[in-house]
């Protein structure tokens, strides 16, 4: 474990620059001018499965490995929704699953904005019109942010988290 | 109904004989057989002589697939039941008492006998009963579940769930301890139901293999792998020798991405995040080069019924080649680790037994079984192009604990590294497609392992380029019931760390 441990100070890091400004500013200017205001440079993210196939959920994992390192930014996954600022949903919204998450976002204290990641999120994606399924989040919480992808790369997913934070800044 | 019935206590090869065979599935044998027949065969299977591999269900007919553990040879076995009712599996062989929930509540046929009369998928909320069947209008309202009781001095119970505390898919597991000692565990799933089966009625054959790659995300080569055999054994088609050995390339990329990933997860789960650190690194330079390799980092939609949509070209193959080094390279300090660290050992050692005798009755797939003493791999066991001509080791281990669990995944990492090297080496030239021809109907059944097990797909094609009927059955519907009876006994804190030793899928067995 010493000889890992040391060359963890001795090599340089895996951690690579962040996402590029443009496309972080892009999509900052489709939320909402209060976030900033409110979330200042700190995020803490409740993660809610509505239905996903696991593959978002995979992407979203990535984002702490030693690459992505989402700490850095501010950027914080919390176990309870009563710590949360941000719902990040996935999944088109199973029918078994509304119920869950509509209470997970009232545990949630306000302010608080919901982010809809992958397609099915977005908008149902292939699962759309199935007898056991919603059309996406909207269906059921206002979404303040979406992230298409099937997943959205863990890339795509720190700009969009990082753009939520950053859309303030622009305004004051 | 003409099939022959038979006497019971025949063995299990004379009750397949005597079968009626049908002539339109393949590759597998597949016989019809009467009731009489069906209830000897399920006999047979509880007794150990097969593995029971699916069960599964159409307006008027239910089908079992199984393993003959003596001849080692798959088979189907048919039942028609206009009447909409048959001899229940589940009551005579408890792992099939699942399935027959999910087939009663799905397609309307009716499990005579079935202990566990509860609905399992269906929550009461689709607005619909019976949406495989003959769906009937319903309430969405919701409908109270009647957990099992358990009862006795000091006994309480710890709901969890189905939003969990980290990063995972939703489900409700309710515990009933006795101070920090777990007394049982009850699983109830069924949230992530999709209606996957459903969306596939009806749909073209691309469009049902896009919906099999999202069975379970993590295992969207396998799933794609197993539904693209399906249908060309349906339709009699045969992938180009390139596609077969590219498909066995992203399978093996897919299997070490997983593996690596859960083994820092399991680590972590026991508070050891130095694994976990090192492991995801490893994980996000597999799925990058498989990025590179195939164009996208899980390989979604790459596997295609007729063979491959993707291409490795020189980049891709210099960057897996890179990745199979860097992983070699890193893997020994981290075994090195893992071995060294009494604190973690202390964890996993001993932690979450699955006994041999209920991994075998479950017949319990990848590393769950394979830590158990179960030796089956569909890659040699089932084999299928190209692992008949390849040179691999299953490891076979019988602690079945935690511990084993890590240790197995551990040598499935070191064989893929190794199977990886092999199939760049052989990888012929050539096309990557071949076409499903449009006239085909038939029905087709194949398997595919995944990183947590085998997955089966059977399907039936129209014969106008659609799906007419689809089944997926993921490795997680023989392992999520073991997982209930490995908590028995341990401490309500060490379930994390259990249940991540599984990994059971939701989605895929929600669909
Ligand atoms: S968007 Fe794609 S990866 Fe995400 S849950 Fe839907 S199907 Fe799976």
């Amino acid at each position: 474990m010493r000889r890992l441990l040391f060359d963890g100070l001795t090599k340089p890091p895996l951690t690579e620059a962040g996402p590029d400004g443009a496309e972080i500013a892009a999509l900052a200017a489709t939320l909402d001018a209060g976030a900033r205001a409110v979330l200042g440079r700190s995020l803490s993210i409740r993660q809610v499965d509505a239905g996903s196939c696991n593959g978002c959920e995979l992407e979203i994992n990535a984002l702490g490995n030693a690459f992505y390192d989402l700490e850095r930014f501010g950027l914080r996954f919390v176990a309870s929704p009563r710590h949360a600022d941000v719902l990040l949903v996935t999944g088109p919204v199973t029918k078994n699953m509304a119920e869950a998450l509509k209470r997970t976002y009232d545990a949630t204290p306000g302010p608080k904005w919901v982010v809809a990641a992958g397609i099915c999120a977005v908008d149902g994606g292939l699962f759309a019109g199935s007898y056991a399924c919603l059309s996406g989040v909207g269906a059921v919480l206002p979404v303040d942010l979406v992230i298409p992808g099937c997943p959205p790369t863990p890339t795509a997913l720190l700009t969009g988290m990082i753009a939520l934070m950053a859309k303030g800044a622009a305004k004051g | 109904m003409s099939a022959p019935d038979t006497p019971a206590g025949s063995g299990l090869a004379h009750l397949l004989d005597l079968g009626r065979p049908i002539g339109d599935l393949r590759p597998w044998a597949a016989v019809e057989v009467g009731a009489a027949a069906w209830v000897a065969i399920t006999e047979r299977i509880a007794a150990g002589e097969a593995d029971l591999l699916a069960l599964w269900g159409e307006p008027g007919v239910v089908r079992l697939a199984l393993f003959d553990t003596a001849t080692r040879r798959p088979a189907v076995v048919r039942l028609s039941c206009p009447e909409g009712r048959y001899p229940s599996v589940g009551a005579l062989h408890p792992p099939a008492i699942r399935p027959e929930r999910a087939i009663r509540e799905l397609v309307g046929l009716e499990p005579v006998g079935l202990p566990d009369g509860r609905p399992w998928l269906d929550h009461g909320r689709w607005g619909v009963r019976t949406p495989l069947g003959t769906p009937e209008a319903s309430s969405d309202a919701g409908e109270p579940y009647a957990f099992l009781t358990a009862e006795g001095e000091g006994l309480h119970q710890i709901p969890v769930g189905p939003v969990h505390a980290g990063i995972i898919e939703p489900g409700h597991f309710r515990f009933t301890a006795n101070g920090e000692t777990v007394v049982r565990l009850e699983e109830r799933l069924g949230y992530v139901h999709r209606g996957l089966e459903g969306l596939m009625t009806g749909a073209p054959i691309a469009h049902a293999a896009t919906l099999a790659g999202r069975a379970s995300g993590d295992s969207t080569v396998a799933c794609g792998l197993a539904f693209a055999r399906a249908v060309e054994a349906a339709a009699g088609t045969e992938p180009p020798p390139r596609a077969v050995w590219l498909r066995a390339l992203m399978a093996e990329l897919e299997r070490l991405a997983n593996h690596l990933g859960d083994v820092g997860a399991i680590c972590n789960d026991a508070a050891f995040a130095l694994m976990h650190a090192h492991t995801g690194a490893l994980r996000e330079r597999v799925l990058r080069a498989s990025a590179t390799a195939f164009g996208h980092r899980l390989m979604m939609d790459r596997v295609v019924p007729g063979g491959v949509v993707a291409d490795l070209g020189a980049e891709g193959a210099a960057a897996i080649r890179a990745l199979v080094g860097t992983v070699r390279a890193a893997l020994p300090a981290l075994v090195r680790l893992y071995d060294g660290t009494p604190s973690l050992q202390d964890r996993t050692a001993g932690t979450g037994r699955a006994t041999a005798a209920l991994v075998a009755r479950f017949a319990c797939g990848g590393p769950v079984g394979r830590a158990s003493g179960r030796a089956f791999d569909a890659r040699r066991d089932l084999a299928y192009p190209p692992y008949g001509s390849l040179a691999f080791t299953v490891l076979v281990l019988t602690a079945g604990d935690v511990d084993a669990r890590v240790r197995v995944r551990i040598a499935e990492i070191e064989a893929s590294l190794a199977l990886v090297d092999e199939i760049l080496a052989a990888l012929p030239e050539g096309a990557l497609l071949a076409p499903v021809e449009r006239p085909a109907t038939g029905e087709g059944i194949a398997v595919a392992e995944a990183f947590r097990g085998d997955v089966l797909a059977w399907v039936r094609l129209a014969g106008d380029g659609t799906v007419a009927r689809c089944h997926l059955r993921d490795a997680s519907w023989f392992q999520w019931p073991v997982l209930e009876a490995a908590i028995e006994g341990n401490i309500v804190a060490d379930f994390p760390l259990l249940n991540k030793s599984f990994n059971c899928s939701y989605a895929g067995h929600d669909l």
